[in-house]
């Protein structure tokens, strides 16, 4: 039964669709293409970061301390870059933080743009964006327990009322909650909003969409997949570091 | 009193154009949040960087809104939650 035009053109695929089925303690599983492009990317990633290694490694034994290559002059440039932000997002705790941010930025970066490579962005699945606001949203609260005292805690969740009337305590907490998933869902949504329109306008405009999307994919991929990678570290940083009690 | 598939989806086509109604309000943010950005570059030129990042990671962050009327309206499209 068809439902018009656009749900008839069975050439339009933005699905995560199920490649390999198997049992997992008696419920019906699915390897899918969100994991396949997953462990390219994360393949990517790590050459990358061997061969950078490796690198910097053989400047250290050498003690050449200049950029050999126009690679290593690029991995210094990211490096340098995360560095700044990192520092400019979190101050004193910068240090502490700054692998785990800087993995994030990367894995979200090539996620977002693997679109070009021709694969389905993992981040455009909810069952990858929420584990990592998750992530998230745990190192936020050990911070918050670790680093501030039970009454300075309970005075925070009632703020804007004194402590002794809790009335407010229940919407800080659901605010709280809020945190990752309006996390998890802003990259999610932004990443499959940008995945379903250029599978949309490869599906139903046929021939017609030769060479001219790629100013498209250059918006929905690149452009607006970087404001997102650096959007999730901004906000991850600032809600750390405010945890943490440092501004 | 019983409705047929094809009610039901078309109903759910219409709310799904309501739902991305939301996308007025992000839009008038950000634009708000442009203009702002414009005008403070034209008052310092020299903190152009620091206040195009700020600008976009705002704009970012108000685009929430819209998304998640995009998101319903996706959601009524193409999983069918009501058919």
């Amino acid at each position: 039964m068809g439902y018009g035009l656009l749900l008839s053109a069975d050439n339009i695929d933005f699905m995560v669709h199920g490649l390999v089925e198997y049992s997992f303690f008696g419920h019906k599983v699915y390897i899918t293409n969100t994991h396949v492009s997953i462990l390219i990317v994360m393949l990517i990633l790590m050459v990358f970061s061997v061969i950078a290694g490796r690198g910097f490694t053989k400047a250290l034994k050498e003690e050449k301390f200049a950029p050999q290559s126009g690679f290593m002059n690029g991995v210094e440039l990211l490096v340098e870059f995360l560095m700044n932000t990192v520092k400019g997002g979190m101050g004193k705790s910068a240090p502490i933080f700054f692998n785990y941010i800087a993995t994030l930025f990367c894995f979200i970066l090539l996620s977002n743009i693997s679109g070009l490579l021709g694969l389905r962005p993992p981040t455009a699945d909810y069952g990858v964006t929420l584990p990592l606001a998750l992530i998230t949203f745990t190192i936020i609260h050990y911070s918050e327990v670790r680093f501030n005292k039970p009454a300075q805690l309970w005075k925070d969740k009632c703020s804007p009322l004194p402590p002794w009337l809790p009335i407010w305590l229940p919407i800080n907490i659901i605010s709280d909650i809020a945190v990752p998933i309006s996390l998890s869902l802003r990259l999610f949504a932004n990443v499959l909003s940008g995945t379903v329109m250029m599978a949309l306008i490869y599906g139903l405009l046929g021939w017609i969409a030769t060479g001219w999307p790629a100013a498209l994919h250059v918006y929905f991929d690149l452009f607006s997949g970087a404001i997102q990678t650096y959007v999730f570290c901004m906000l991850t940083m600032t809600y750390i570091s405010s945890a943490r009690g440092e501004n | 009193m019983e409705f047929n598939e094809n009610f039901i989806f078309g109903c759910s086509a219409i709310g799904a154009g309501l739902a991305v109604i939301a996308g007025i309000g992000p839009g008038v943010g950000q634009g708000i949040a442009a203009g702002h950005g414009a005008a403070a570059v034209g008052r310092n030129p020299g903190a152009k960087g620091d206040i195009m990042s700020t600008m976009l990671l705002g704009q970012a962050v108000a685009e929430t809104t819209g998304l998640y009327g995009l998101l319903v309206a996706m959601l009524l499209m193409f999983v069918k939650p009501f058919v």
